[in-house]
This record gives C-alpha cells, sequence and structure tokens, in this order.
C-alpha cells in the first residue's frame, strides 16, 4: 500500500513537474515571510542577547510573561485594545448594513450611483491622509471645527483631538466616514442575489416595505454577517496599529494606547526584544482562540461559518 | 407582470421612501463635504482658509500651495520612490499569487490540501512583528529597497481569490482537452487560464497597487534612510507630525515672512496631490472591485 501511494507519488510528480517548479517561489516566500518569524517565538521564553542570536540566548521561561501581566501597562492596553475594537464592531457593522439596506431599496440609478461613488470613495485613502484631514478639519483654532464652534458663539472649543475620553469616538467615526460605503458594498453583492419572486410573492400578500426588509432582506445577509462577524472578532485583539500611532498624541496616550503600538514602542523602538516578541506572542494566541472559538459557535448555532 | 407595476404603493412604504432618500442625502453630505472642503482650501488663499472664510468653494483662488508643493523636494523624493514600489511591488505580488494559486486549483497538484492549511494557518497567527522585523534584518534587507518590495508581495487573501475564481470558472474539461492536445502545465497557465483571468487579475492588481500606495507601516520600521522613504512617510511629517522642512525650499527674507501661511496651504494641497494616483485608477476601482468582492465571496 505504502509503496503503491509513493509509485504514485512519483509518476504525479514527474507528469506534473512543472506544477512544482510554478509553486516553489510563492513558497519560498510563504516560508521566509511566514514560517521563519516562527521561529522567533522563542525569544519570548529567552533573555534576548543580539550577540548570541536566537539560538543561543539563555532560556528564562515565562519570565517575560510574568513581567507583562504584572506591568501596570497590562490591564489598560488590554482594555483600550478591547474597547475599540469592540466599539469599532457595534458601529461600524450595523452602518454598513444600514447603508446597503437603504441603497437597495432606491430605484433612481443615478441617485444610487452617486452616493456609492462618494461613500466608496474615502476607503482609498490612505491612513496618513485620513489622519492628517483629522487633524486640519478637528483643528480647535484654525479647523474647520473650531471656526464651526467661534461661529455658534462657543469660546472654549472643546479639543476632540488632545482629549483622551473623545479619542475611542474619534477612531470609530473616523472609521465609520472612510469604511462604511466599502463595507456595504459587500452586502450589496449579497442583496442582488436575491431571487426576486420573494419580493413578488411578498407585495401580493401586502408586506410593506420595511416587513419585506426584515423578513426577506435581513435573513439574505445573514451569512455574510456571520462571516464578517467571525473575522471581526478574530480581530478584536489586533486593532490596527497605522491608524491608531497616527492619532496618538502625549495627551491621549491613555486611551489609545493598545496592543500593537505598545509591541511597537517596547519592542522596536526600545529594543526589548524578548518582552517585545512575548507581547506579540500574547496577542496573537489570544487572537487565534477567539477565531476558532467564534466559529465553533457560529458553526453551532447557525449554518454559516468561515471555515 | 405589467398589472403588477401599477398598484399604488401603501402610505406607509411611500413615506418610508422620502426617509430613505432623506437619509441617504444626509450621508452623501458627511462624507462628501470634507473632501470638498479639502480641495476647496487647497485652492484659496491662506488668509482666507486661516480665518474661517472657505466653505465650499475656492475663496480668493489661488495656486501658491501647489507651489510650495512643487518646490518641496522631498515630496517628489517619496512620490518617485512610492511610484517606483507600488509597480514593482503589485507587478511581483501578482505574480507571486497566480504562482500558488493556479497549482492549488488543480486537482494534480498533490500537496495542495497540506499548502491550503499552512496559508490558512499563516493568515490567522503570525510570529509577531518583532520576529518578523528579525528575519528582515538578518536577509540583510533592513534599509534596502527591497524590503519595501519582498516582505509584503505575498498576499494570502489574493491568493484564495484567485484559487477561487480559477477553480469555479476554468472547467477541468478544458484542462483535459488542452492536454489531449499536447498542452502543458505551463502552457495551460499562459495560454489558457491568464487569458481567462483577466478581470480578476485586473482586481488583484488594483488591489496591490492601492494597498502599496497607501501603506507606510513596514516603510516606518524597515527604513532609515530619508531617500528612500515613500510619500506615506514624508505625509506623515507634514501632516501627523507637522514638521515642515525650511531647509528644502529655498526662501528669500519676505518668503519666509509668508513660510508659516504656506505651510498651512501646503497640508491641504499635498493632500490633493498625494491621491492623484488613486484618484486617476478609481473609475476602475469601482469596476472591478465589486467584481473582487464577489468572487472573494463566492464558497467553494
Amino acid at each position: 500500500m505504502f509503496i503503491r501511494t509513493v509509485s504514485l507519488w512519483r509518476k504525479n510528480i514527474y507528469r506534473h513537474w512543472q506544477l512544482y517548479c510554478i509553486v516553489a517561489l510563492p513558497v519560498l516566500f510563504l516560508i521566509t515571510f511566514n514560517y521563519v518569524p516562527m521561529i522567533g517565538i522563542q525569544i519570548a521564553f529567552k533573555e534576548f542577547n543580539p550577540t548570541q542570536g536566537i539560538w543561543h540566548s539563555p532560556w528564562v521561561g515565562g519570565e517575560q510573561f510574568e513581567m507583562f501581566f504584572g506591568s501596570p501597562y497590562f490591564w489598560p492596553i488590554i482594555k483600550n485594545t478591547l474597547l475599540l475594537s469592540i466599539y469599532a464592531l457595534c458601529i461600524g457593522t450595523p452602518a454598513a448594513i444600514l447603508l446597503a439596506l437603504a441603497l437597495n431599496e432606491v430605484k433612481n440609478q443615478r441617485f444610487k450611483k452617486i452616493v456609492q461613488m462618494f461613500t466608496y470613495a474615502p476607503y482609498f485613502i490612505s491612513t496618513v491622509v485620513l489622519v492628517g484631514m483629522i487633524n486640519i478639519i478637528l483643528s480647535p483654532t484654525t479647523g474647520l471645527y473650531g471656526q464651526l464652534s467661534h461661529l455658534f458663539g462657543v469660546t472654549n472649543v472643546y479639543d476632540i483631538l488632545g482629549e483622551s475620553k473623545a479619542f475611542s469616538s474619534l477612531y470609530v467615526w473616523s472609521g465609520v466616514w472612510q469604511e462604511t460605503g466599502y463595507g456595504a458594498v459587500i452586502y450589496l453583492a449579497a442583496l442582488a442575489n436575491v431571487n426576486p419572486e420573494l419580493y413578488e410573492a411578498s407585495k401580493i400578500d401586502g408586506a410593506s416595505r420595511i416587513q419585506k426588509i426584515i423578513h426577506i432582506d435581513l435573513p439574505a445577509i445573514r451569512p455574510t454577517i456571520i462571516v464578517l462577524f467571525i473575522l471581526a472578532v478574530g480581530g478584536l485583539m489586533s486593532v490596527g496599529f497605522e491608524k491608531v500611532f497616527l492619532l496618538q498624541n502625549m495627551l491621549n496616550l491613555s486611551t489609545s494606547e493598545v496592543i500593537s503600538t505598545y509591541v511597537y514602542k517596547i519592542g522596536l523602538v526600545n529594543t526589548n526584544y524578548s518582552f517585545g516578541v512575548a507581547v506579540g506572542l500574547f496577542n496573537s494566541v489570544v487572537g487565534f482562540i477567539l477565531i476558532f472559538t467564534t466559529n465553533v459557535l457560529a458553526r453551532k448555532f447557525s449554518d454559516s461559518s468561515l471555515f | 407582470m405589467e398589472k403588477a407595476k401599477h398598484i399604488r404603493e401603501p402610505w406607509s412604504d411611500r413615506v418610508s421612501i422620502v426617509v430613505i432618500y432623506i437619509f441617504l442625502s444626509i450621508i452623501l453630505l458627511c462624507v462628501a463635504y470634507p473632501l470638498i472642503y479639502i480641495v476647496s482650501s487647497s485652492f484659496s488663499s491662506s488668509a482666507a482658509v486661516m480665518s474661517g472664510k472657505v466653505w465650499l468653494f475656492p475663496v480668493e483662488p489661488t495656486w501658491y500651495g501647489y507651489q510650495a508643493v512643487f518646490q518641496y523636494q522631498q515630496i517628489w523624493t517619496g512620490y518617485l520612490n512610492s511610484v517606483i514600489y507600488t509597480v514593482s511591488g503589485s507587478i511581483i505580488s501578482v505574480a507571486l499569487t497566480i504562482m500558488m494559486a493556479y497549482p492549488l486549483s488543480r486537482k494534480t497538484f498533490m500537496g495542495r490540501k497540506v499548502l491550503m492549511w499552512a496559508l490558512l494557518f499563516a493568515m490567522l497567527f503570525s510570529g509577531g512583528l518583532i520576529p518578523y522585523y528579525l528575519v528582515i534584518k538578518s536577509l540583510h534587507l533592513l534599509d534596502t529597497r527591497w524590503a519595501m518590495i519582498l516582505p509584503g508581495a505575498l498576499n494570502i487573501f489574493s491568493i484564495i481569490v484567485a484559487k477561487t475564481f480559477f477553480q469555479s470558472s476554468i472547467p477541468n474539461d478544458l484542462y483535459e482537452a488542452a492536454q489531449l492536445d499536447g498542452c502543458n502545465d505551463t502552457k495551460f497557465l499562459t495560454r489558457i487560464v491568464l487569458p481567462l483571468s483577466k478581470p480578476v487579475i485586473a482586481v488583484l492588481l488594483l488591489w496591490a497597487a492601492v494597498g502599496n500606495w497607501n501603506s507606510y507601516f513596514n516603510a516606518l520600521i524597515f527604513l532609515n534612510s530619508e531617500h528612500l522613504y515613500p510619500l506615506q512617510l514624508i505625509l506623515r511629517e507634514i501632516l501627523v507630525l507637522n514638521n515642515v522642512s525650511t531647509n528644502s525650499i529655498t526662501l528669500s527674507p519676505e518668503q519666509l515672512k509668508q513660510f508659516e501661511d504656506m505651510k498651512t496651504l501646503l497640508k491641504y494641497s499635498v493632500i490633493v496631490i498625494a491621491s492623484i494616483p488613486v484618484l486617476i485608477l478609481y473609475p476602475f476601482i469601482q469596476k472591478y472591485f465589486v467584481k473582487g468582492v464577489m468572487v472573494g465571496s463566492i464558497k467553494e
């Protein structure tokens, strides 16, 4: 049996050797940039010393983790990370669904196209430019926001950018501005696949527009919602570095420091490699567990799942 | 059928559609206004911008902001670098995607299950930032142009999209027929699969290009020399860190007085200039991204 399989393999490789040659290069990339870094995870359990390298640095066991769990930064950054991602999920998802459902009702194609064109566009603005725009527009002195406040006679303008309490809202609502149009596209694609006979039948049964949305449209996009939800939960621990890092300043650091920015600062800026890897590993493992559990739950309670 | 169209909608439906139109108009306004404001301000005089006279259209139209951008050497170095990274990075990325997705889509390729799992695992779990950085360091890619092109070239999500597309739209019979005519695996890829996959390749190219153009993270951690910086890092200096360097612009004493004014306008115009490439691609993006999203959502 074993010998037969081996000879089958040999025959297959002989006939399709070109396929294996084609795949070799991307596999090399996969190994180099995705799997070789995983070897570096062991630094988390070592006292990394650049002269000794990854392999020869001395083992210290869970010391780095104890240090992280005991550090005064532990709870604040976990709290900030989860708060930002849950807030973003709770506002972002309904916003995209709402936009898609509303657009789906519009019969005037020109209006629909214009709305889509504009709401879709901000997604392609870079994070740097987005944060630049936020800084310009929300500046309490020269910005549009500041000038509007003056216009309404507010003398002591609330500084959104420098206020730690406002950070999460700033992060989430700028995200809504940027990503809702893009998010809606996926739901619109799912809505386009609804069998039109369902709408006709509901019309004959006297369903109102709202009833139609609740009983036909929402069930139609349910699988999409679930898959995107699983992905989002898997990403709860990994709030995007790019935007948070750019929005950070000395004034809002108490609410804006998240795991990824902390790893960057501790690990790369302060070159405390072992500690940085330990924090990063903690983050990856929790993220991995989260996405698996949600997937199992989704499979159990609905018929859609990611894998 | 014809008659069904003439049924008068009940009043509740007519109210709800009005509400929907109003809702969408408000959203349109909220999304579009900041964009219009930035563009209009970039063409206005700095005095008008500073004193809040710009609401919708440019006030006291000038080109000063754009002149400042044109004189700012670092922006153009960054622009050129970004073009280099985007073009080469996207081409390499899409080539790798196809080279991985094509064998994965073929039933005659053994080990595709193992490889698929290896890809999925890599998508969900990673070594983290620092091991990644150390690998790039040990490959001596730090502070080179290659660091901007190679590490991010393999995009697992794109591979899955391409694989799904190949599987669903290129029938196995076609391969068998081609094989009978003496077509080998490589020829089948170049002569049949690629010509049939033009739309999906366009999507992947656009995806990669927009991603490369807009990203700054790899540049932030891998680059030290300013002459290698992509545009986004220069923009970060100007827009976020508020560092506008005077030595890159040659200023006469009276110009120095206007420097502060220029600095304000520069921020608006540099946003417009930096977004032009994406703006040019936008019609194609609109056409193809939606298709890409659809392809990605097809489940096996």
